[in-house]
């Protein structure tokens, strides 16, 4: 067990299962992300990709199998807030940024530094901080929208208020959940180049159904299927897999 | 850092609405003291109790909206802390009756001797000193919401299942406190009060100074709540209670932040009971029933919840109403209960406060739009 955890791999799952009565959303499933890499995972619908998110993540926890952070830490046995102060950020499908807030007070309520209840009864924004909140704001275009409540954006402004809020957090893994889902094409290439550029200085793990847009990312792919990983590598090899283009296409 | 922590919460407005309620608080008393009867401006006794009382309930009300309007907990049972603040003062006033008791026991009250106690039991010691009372007042509920915050946000019991704990937690109270063997009156409960810290309890200067304490106990649980919604950790509170599980995501603990604001409520609901109970005289377990904690509910909703001034404001409309509905047209009430439920739900959703809001910014775009 111990030389296993000593892995270089930034997330390392080895042979993870989860079941929701009976059904193996995830069979045996290992895969490993190293650091600064950017890795597409796709997969047709219940391929168990959204679960293996939720593992990782610690909303849900594997009935068997290993899952170790940064070589040293076993998210099974974390909860969701530690598993988020060590350094892993998710962003979900829909944009979820806090509506009744100001544009200004979601990021810093994302940026990463004080979580604990006592601690920030007291605590003004530091002037550290202040100036981090003002260069995000620069960063993600929305200065003048600062003082805004978050419920007034437009669809396309939260997007931009959630990647603000994910550079706050500051994670050292960034999971993005079907990130142009919805979108046209213009803010799909648009989101691939942002993902690029976060990318520089984060490793992300992008789950994603949209073929174009994981071109567009030019990465190495993982493609799941019932819950195990079917495949591995850049998008031209794996389409080339006769089994991937059977599980896809053979629908 | 205190001093900013209190101050920097307060706009304008809640500092005016402050100064109104210290005001009503002060000014009261005065005119039913220093204004000979007969005189327009005289207040008689009976309306500055009503008031103390309306004061009383606006304050639970409050912390009812700490917890509801700004951490989406739905409490149906916050009755229950402000009967057990309310107990633990009639405790004190119980022992403060000595010998003066219909038996002349002078150091069980009436109702031991009547059950034939033979001591006292063990949980009424220190109650005859005031101090220990006052730090009961708050001890106590501030315990409960622990251990039931504790168990069920861990647990993350959230919505209608919290409620409904919170709603069986004051009925099984109220079951408990009316066996005669819990050793607190019983049905009864705990009245015939004589005298609060050596002043006589039915004396108007005394009802006085408890309706002033009852307007100062407010505003400063308005500074109090004002000073922890605007904090830092006001803001991450109405974060989780509007996306819970993106708190968690982004490193938050949310249990402490839940289990923090149950506990600051439950002890100002515990102060208000206990500042109630002298002003009405009795305490007993009727205060435990459910139907008390959903009627403190809808001073909320009728206020606004998720602001401060909502439920003070609320909690003086419903009772003022219900006041004059019981003494003009009692079996109505009810029924107003009922249709002021489903008339707040469907057509005031942020309350009286909220239809405020709204009328303030139709007339500003309709005064845009004129001149164009």
């Amino acid at each position: 067990m111990t030389e296993q955890r000593s892995t270089s791999a930034l997330l390392y799952l080895s042979g993870v299962t989860v079941s929701f009565d009976g059904f193996k959303a995830l069979n045996n499933l290992s895969l490993l992300v190293e650091p600064g890499e950017m890795r597409a995972i796709i997969g047709p619908n219940g391929a168990g990709k959204t679960t293996m998110m939720d593992v990782v993540t610690g909303k849900t926890r594997p009935d068997s199998g290993e899952v170790v952070f940064d070589g040293k830490s076993d998210l099974t046995k974390l909860d969701e807030a530690h598993i988020a102060t060590l350094g892993i950020g998710r962003k979900f499908q829909k944009p979820t940024v806090f509506e009744s807030h100001t544009v200004r007070d979601n990021l810093l309520l994302a940026l990463a530094g004080l979580r604990s209840w006592y601690k920030l009864l007291l605590a003004a924004p530091t002037r550290a901080e202040n100036a981090r909140l003002d260069e995000i704001l620069t960063i993600i275009r929305m200065t003048e929208q600062q003082h805004m409540p978050a419920a007034r954006l437009s669809h396309g402004q939260k997007q931009w208020l959630e990647i603000g809020m994910l550079l706050a957090q500051d994670p050292k893994l960034l999971l993005v959940d079907e990130p142009v889902a919805g979108m046209t094409d213009v803010e799909t290439e648009t989101t691939a180049q942002v993902l690029r550029e976060i990318n520089k200085t984060h490793s992300v793990v992008v789950v994603e159904h949209d073929m174009s847009f994981v071109r567009a990312l030019g990465v190495k792919v993982t493609v799941l299927h019932e819950g195990s990983m079917l495949a591995e590598g850049t998008l031209d090899q794996v389409s080339a897999d006769p089994r991937v283009v059977e599980v896809y296409l053979g629908r | 850092m205190i001093t900013r922590f209190l101050v920097q919460g307060m706009d304008r407005n809640l500092r005016l609405f402050i100064l109104l309620v210290l005001a009503v608080g002060i000014a009261l008393p005065l005119l039913n003291q220093l204004v000979p009867p007969g005189n327009p401006f005289h207040v008689p006794a009976w309306v500055m109790q009503l008031i103390g009382k309306y004061l009383c309930y606006a304050l639970l009300a409050l912390a009812l909206d700490l917890v509801w309007g700004y951490c989406g907990i739905l409490s149906l049972g916050h009755g229950a802390f402000f009967a057990l603040g309310g107990y633990c003062m009639g405790m004190y006033l119980m022992r403060q009756i000595g010998s003066r008791g219909v038996y002349g026991n002078p150091l069980l009250p009436d109702f031991m001797v009547f059950l034939n106690y033979k001591q006292l039991p063990w949980f009424w010691h220190g109650f005859d000193q005031f101090w220990f009372a006052a730090i009961m007042i708050v001890l106590v509920p501030s315990v409960l919401a622990f251990a039931l915050g504790w168990f069920a946000f861990r647990s993350r019991v959230t919505g209608v299942y919290l409620s409904i704990i919170t709603q069986a937690m004051t009925f099984a109270l109220m079951l408990a406190f009316f066996r005669n063997d819990m050793g607190l009156g019983g049905n009864n409960g705990l009245t015939d009060f004589k005298d609060i810290l050596g002043f006589p309890v039915q004396s108007d200067a005394t009802r006085g100074i408890l309706c002033f304490v009852s307007a100062l106990a407010l505003a400063l649980g308005l500074v109090a709540s004002a000073a922890v919604v605007s904090s830092r950790f006001g803001k991450a509170l109405t974060a989780v209670r509007d996306a819970e599980s993106r708190m968690r995501f982004l490193g938050y603990r949310v249990e402490g932040y839940k289990l923090f604001v149950f506990v600051l409520s439950a002890a100002m609901a515990g102060i208000a009971g206990a500042i109630y109970v002298p002003q009405v005289g009795i305490i007993n377990p009727s205060e435990f029933s459910p139907a008390n904690s959903i009627e403190a509910v809808l001073w909320v909703a009728v206020g606004g919840r998720g602001t401060l001034i909502g439920p003070v404001i609320g909690a003086f409309i419903v009772n003022f109403g219900k006041t004059w509905l019981t003494g003009a047209l009692p079996e109505v009430w009810l029924f107003a209960l009922g249709a002021l439920f489903i008339v707040v739900t469907l057509l005031l959703p942020k309350g009286v406060v909220g239809l405020w809001g709204q009328i303030k910014t139709r007339s500003r775009e309709r005064r845009a739009r004129a001149p164009a």
